[in-house]
């Protein structure tokens, strides 16, 4: 029996093993192997050419903002989900979760319904006032703030149900305003649960592909994100560059990861949202 | 998304006080403001989609299912989404049971690898699966612009969902139960089927819903990988961003509201099975 049990678990173990190298690892790799085939010409030359340079610091422009407003979107919401009661309170945090099943081309076809400047239902009124959302950087922001909406809800309101109001409460009793109640009791305790959100959501707007590419529509150039310039230019025989430009986009979120594992053990064992203080 | 998995299995946790007051005045304004830019985002947006669909009545669907590539498309799509659903209920559940019970060098590498697919931008995910096992890969097979190349992207998005939902649910799960069953003579395959995986069907179904949903949705790593042939390697995804490209508005939208039907139809038969599953377990 010892020994069936043993041989149990070096089966399943190399199974486990053999499926994630085959699947993820060994691919992965071989991206990085792909890009330095012919040493660092091919980067050089991905990062010499203005489009890539556009491409990666629009895609980061883009992420930050989306992350900050889904930053103060996120917690607000998780505030009101947890601490307030209202009607449609279940159904709007049903609704919330809405963006995680639904495919990136059907959020690029959504926005471009409502905002497109000749047919949407608000484009046309806006391209009137001189403000463009499809087919512009607006657009793209809505559409990565579209796909990450839930994450940081996701991460804030377990955490917020858990640590209970109860010292909230006490610094409200001691004469806290609400401003000072959330930055000195509310937010050291939910703070870890926003990095990780904050850190996921940063990961998937870096990388957000079929929304962004349906809302920027064909207008390449001056609209272009990192990652439909990987596909441009593997479509046009640049491997190299789509190497290199993938290999930059694989680190950036392989680096998220890593910050996210080293985090994760502290968020279980945030004992008390405030420490007495002297 | 590495947690935001996480909370689907995880069993409800007991509450302190929990006591949610009326809206004050500052967050009413909140909840207003709040309210606002998730209708301008998502819900009227969303809604725009199914009215575009229903605006030529039922005539734009019926010729939205009568259209065979679209129907090949659909039939494609639902078809890999339940393999790879089935694939990862199994393996998914495996992957868990490895990275909780089992203590091997490394093991911490693998749990970082199942969230590669949930952080690697999608066409990246496409080109990455190309290096492997398109025509100028090492191992020298040609899945590129093939159904097993649909198959492959898909299994790889889709990776990390029953992985991250079973996981927290076996940590949990007391091992002293087992034991007592162990000790009570039960050999290790019915303490298997009737004390370690009634514990785990709501996770693995609750992961297994999210994995559908994900499959039938995906598009970017099929961009390059599966050649997105009409007919044959085409997914539903794709099919609706080229009538959309084509100016055949309604057609992609009616397509968008039936793959909205189809992924709340795969939760309510999911939510069913596993409370069948429930009851008898």
């Amino acid at each position: 029996m010892g020994n069936r049990s043993r041989v149990v678990t070096w089966l399943l173990r190399l199974v486990v093993v053999g499926y994630l190298v085959m699947l993820v690892a060994w691919p992965t790799g071989l991206i990085a192997q792909n890009t330095f085939a012919d040493g660092l010409g091919g980067m050089r030359r991905a990062l010499g050419d203005p489009d890539v340079t556009h491409a990666l610091w629009l895609t980061v422009r883009v992420a930050v903002v989306a992350v900050a407003i889904n930053l103060v979107f996120g917690v607000g919401m998780s505030l009101l989900l947890v601490r307030y009661d209202f009607p449609g309170k279940r159904a709007l945090s049903a609704l919330i979760d809405l963006p995680l099943s639904v495919s990136p081309v059907v959020v690029g076809l959504a926005l471009v319904l409502v905002y497109n400047p000749r047919y949407g239902w608000f484009g046309e009124g806006l391209h009137d006032r001189g403000i463009d959302v499809v087919f512009a950087t607006p657009g793209i922001v809505m559409a990565t703030c579209f796909v990450v909406l839930p994450l940081i809800i996701r991460e804030v309101v377990p955490v917020l149900e858990e640590l209970g109001d109860d010292q909230e409460q006490a610094a409200r009793s001691l004469g806290a305003n609400g401003v000072q109640t959330f930055w000195r009791v509310t937010l050291p305790g939910i703070r870890w649960a926003i990095v990780y959100g904050v850190v996921l959501s940063l990961a998937r707007s870096l990388g957000e592909f079929g929304a962004v590419k349906i809302v920027a529509g064909r207008s390449i150039g001056n609209m272009e994100t990192a990652t439909l310039l990987v596909q441009r230019e593997y479509q046009n025989f640049h491997e190299d560059v789509a190497y290199s430009v993938s290999l930059l986009l694989v680190v950036a979120s392989v680096l998220c990861l890593v910050v996210v594992a080293i985090l994760r053990p502290s968020e279980g064992s945030h004992p008390e949202p405030i420490k007495e203080k002297k | 998304m590495a947690t935001t998995t996480l909370t689907a299995g995880r069993p409800a946790r007991k509450r302190r006080s929990a006591r949610p007051r009326a809206l004050n005045a500052s967050a009413s304004l909140g909840l207003g403001v709040g309210l606002l830019w998730f209708s301008l985002l998502v819900l009227i947006p969303l809604s725009a989609v199914v009215v575009e669909a229903s605006g030529g009545g039922w005539e734009t669907y019926r010729s939205a299912l009568t259209n065979s590539q679209t129907v090949n498309a659909l039939q494609l799509t639902v078809g890999v989404a339940v393999l790879t659903t089935v694939i990862n209920m199994v393996m998914g559940t495996v992957i868990a049971w490895v990275l909780v019970r089992d203590r091997f060098w490394g093991k911490r590498a693998l749990d970082l690898i199942i969230d590669i697919p949930f952080a690697m931008p999608t066409i990246v995910a496409g080109l990455v699966l190309l290096a492997l096992y398109g025509s100028q890969g090492p191992i020298g097979v040609e899945f590129e612009n093939t159904r097993k190349a649909v198959f492959l992207a898909i299994a790889f998005v889709t990776l990390p969902f029953i992985v991250r939902t079973v996981q927290p649910v076996l940590e949990e799960m007391e091992v002293e139960v087992e034991d007592a069953a162990a000790s009570l003579g039960a050999n290790r395959l019915t303490i298997l089927r009737r004390i370690v995986l009634p514990t785990l069907v709501p996770a693995i179904f609750a992961g297994a819903a999210l994995s559908f949903a994900r499959g039938i949705s995906e598009y970017g790593s099929l961009v390059l990988l599966s050649g997105n042939l009409p007919n044959r390697t085409e997914v539903t995804s794709y099919r609706m961003a080229s009538l959309l490209e084509g100016g055949n508005r309604p057609a992609a939208a009616a397509l968008a509201t039936i793959m909205l039907l189809v992924a709340l139809l795969a939760i309510v038969v999911l939510d069913a099975t596993q409370r069948r599953l429930a009851r008898r377990g």
